[in-house]
């Protein structure tokens, strides 16, 4: 399983994205990677994420990749990224 | 308490209390503060600008709350933050967290060193309290007494 964590230049919310989705899958149980990525980076190299996490924004910019993309509204609330990982994850 | 916060934030970093009219005056200001605490080069502002102009309010990362930056280069000189608190908010264009009250100016030398930094800056914003008293500070010392 490998998640990826997106925002424009890869060091803000992305950052923020990947440390609530690995507590989050933590809290599920559940073994993966997550790596935080730039915009770009993101559309050259993701094309082997099973999920996508990012924001309203730079979802329409993902949608080429093959991975199911997971709309985060707020990065900083665990509990929305922890529901979202969850219901993305069919659990 | 939150000492990352406090050691990210230079002498000179922190603005109170400021007017701005637009985007573009609210980057000026959170990148002035970065330029003044020795994190980065004007060049620098100018990039995070950029970035708005191309990507959106998806900076806009909070309620009431701006997350300006740009991309690791030769522009930034150290990891580190700025902060600017609004004395009248701005529309940034966020459908779900305008307007902005406060401008975070982040410069980071690469892509991971400020992982811890990041997590400390989003559990003190989380919280409503540090928010509003933040909002009605005009003094930095007083400031800097909440991170400590």
């Amino acid at each position: 399983m490998k998640i990826i964590a997106v925002c424009g230049m890869g060091i803000g919310s992305s950052i923020s994205l990947k440390m609530n989705a690995e507590k989050a899958l933590e809290a599920l149980g559940i073994k993966a990677e997550v790596q935080a990525l730039d915009l770009r980076k993101a559309q050259n190299e993701g094309h082997s994420a099973d999920i996508i996490l990012t924001t309203d924004d730079l979802i329409p910019l993902l949608k080429g990749l093959p991975g199911k993309l997971v709309e985060i509204t707020y990065v900083w609330d665990l509990s929305e990224i922890r529901q979202k990982l969850s219901s993305a994850l069919g659990q | 308490m939150f000492e990352l916060l406090d050691a990210a934030l230079g002498e000179g970093s922190i603005l109170l209390n400021q007017e701005a009219s637009s985007v573009a005056e609210c980057f000026s200001l959170a990148g002035s503060a970065l330029v003044a605490s020795n994190r980065t080069t004007p060049e620098y502002t100018n990039q995070m600008i950029e970035v708005f102009n191309e990507l959106g309010p998806y900076m806009v990362i909070a309620p009431n709350i701006a997350l300006a930056h740009a991309r690791p280069g030769v522009d930034v000189i150290s990891t580190g933050l700025s902060l600017v608190t609004l004395s009248e908010p701005v529309e940034f264009g966020s459908k779900k967290f305008d307007p902005v009250k406060i401008v975070i100016g982040l410069a980071a030398v690469d892509h991971d060193a400020h992982i811890d930094l990041m997590a400390q800056l989003s559990e003190f914003f989380m919280n409503v309290t540090n928010v509003n008293f933040l909002l009605q500070a005009n003094e930095v010392g007083k400031v800097r007494a909440l991170f400590r």
